[in-house]
């Protein structure tokens, strides 16, 4: 019972942190609503026993990322635009569409699902067991480290990567 | 019980998605366009964590690559932003054809 009533607030806070981004006019404060939505989904996370990826959620996306975006927004002082980015009434309509539809596509499909039982009985059950024998990190990091090592090795030359394009791309050119 | 909040998760990141969607078609920023596109990616992201549960957890891993990647191309993408920002004086969508013949 208090697991529902914890997922009800955490999902009420992320739907409501993501309607305002796009909603709110101003991108400082779109920026912390997503953070808000990031938040609750770590929170949702927990709840579904993926404690470990809910830090990481909280570290990268809340802590890191959003820096980032926080920081490139001070940079470019578009922090106190007045303006309305918005596009037209015509394309807004057209987006309500595309949004309504694609959610009602996919929440059909997984109550659809549902009833088909692909989720199987034991749901969550297997899952448990290998939390309760190797704990949170360990559950991750034992098929992190030996059936996906190279992916995991390939990781890391990505971000090196990125770090020297995001260098190359940013610098201010020579005059 | 559980598998009641797993249809609600489901149902919350289809929510999401579409939020993201609709966000990328009706701003015109080019930051917040790419806010909406990490929310996107956090929606897919919570899908992968229901189905962890009954189908294992290499999803999970699945995830952490995700967030890997995510944060690579936000750094790629921001720098980005900010060439463009310097070429065009603003970061609103419109005003960019650089690839437009």
């Amino acid at each position: 019972m208090i697991e529902t009533a914890f997922f009800l607030l955490f999902a009420v806070l992320a739907a409501g942190g993501a309607i305002m981004m796009i909603a709110s006019r101003n991108p400082v404060a779109s920026l912390l609503y997503l953070v808000l939505a990031f938040f609750a989904l770590s929170g949702i996370f927990v709840l579904l026993d993926a404690h470990f990826l809910a830090a990481v959620q909280v570290i990268v996306y809340a802590g890191a990322i959003m820096v980032l975006f926080m920081f490139v927004i001070m940079l470019l002082n578009l922090g106190h635009r007045e303006d309305i980015d918005m596009r037209s009434h015509l394309t807004r309509l057209v987006a309500l569409v595309v949004g309504s539809g694609l959610f009602a596509l996919i929440a059909a499909l997984v109550l659809r699902g549902e009833q088909s039982s692909l989720a199987g009985d034991e749901s969550g059950v297997v899952v448990e067991a290998i939390l309760r024998s190797r704990g949170a990190v360990g559950a991750i990091a034992e098929p992190l480290f030996t059936s996906y090592l190279v992916p995991f090795e390939l990781t890391s030359l990505l971000l090196l990567v990125a770090i020297v394009g995001a260098i190359v791309l940013a610098r201010r050119r020579a005059p | 019980m559980n598998l009641d909040i797993e249809n609600a998760a489901l149902i919350l990141s289809a929510f999401l998605f579409a939020v993201g969607t609709a966000g990328v078609l009706v701003r015109r920023n080019a930051i917040i366009v790419f806010m909406c596109v990490e929310l996107m990616l956090n929606a897919v992201n919570l899908t992968l964590v229901v189905f962890s549960r009954s189908l294992g957890l290499e999803a999970q891993v699945l995830v952490f690559f995700v967030m890997a990647v995510a944060a690579a191309e936000a750094a790629v993408g921001l720098a980005i932003i900010i060439a463009i920002f310097r070429h065009y004086e603003g970061v609103d969508v419109d005003r960019f054809n650089l690839l437009r013949w």
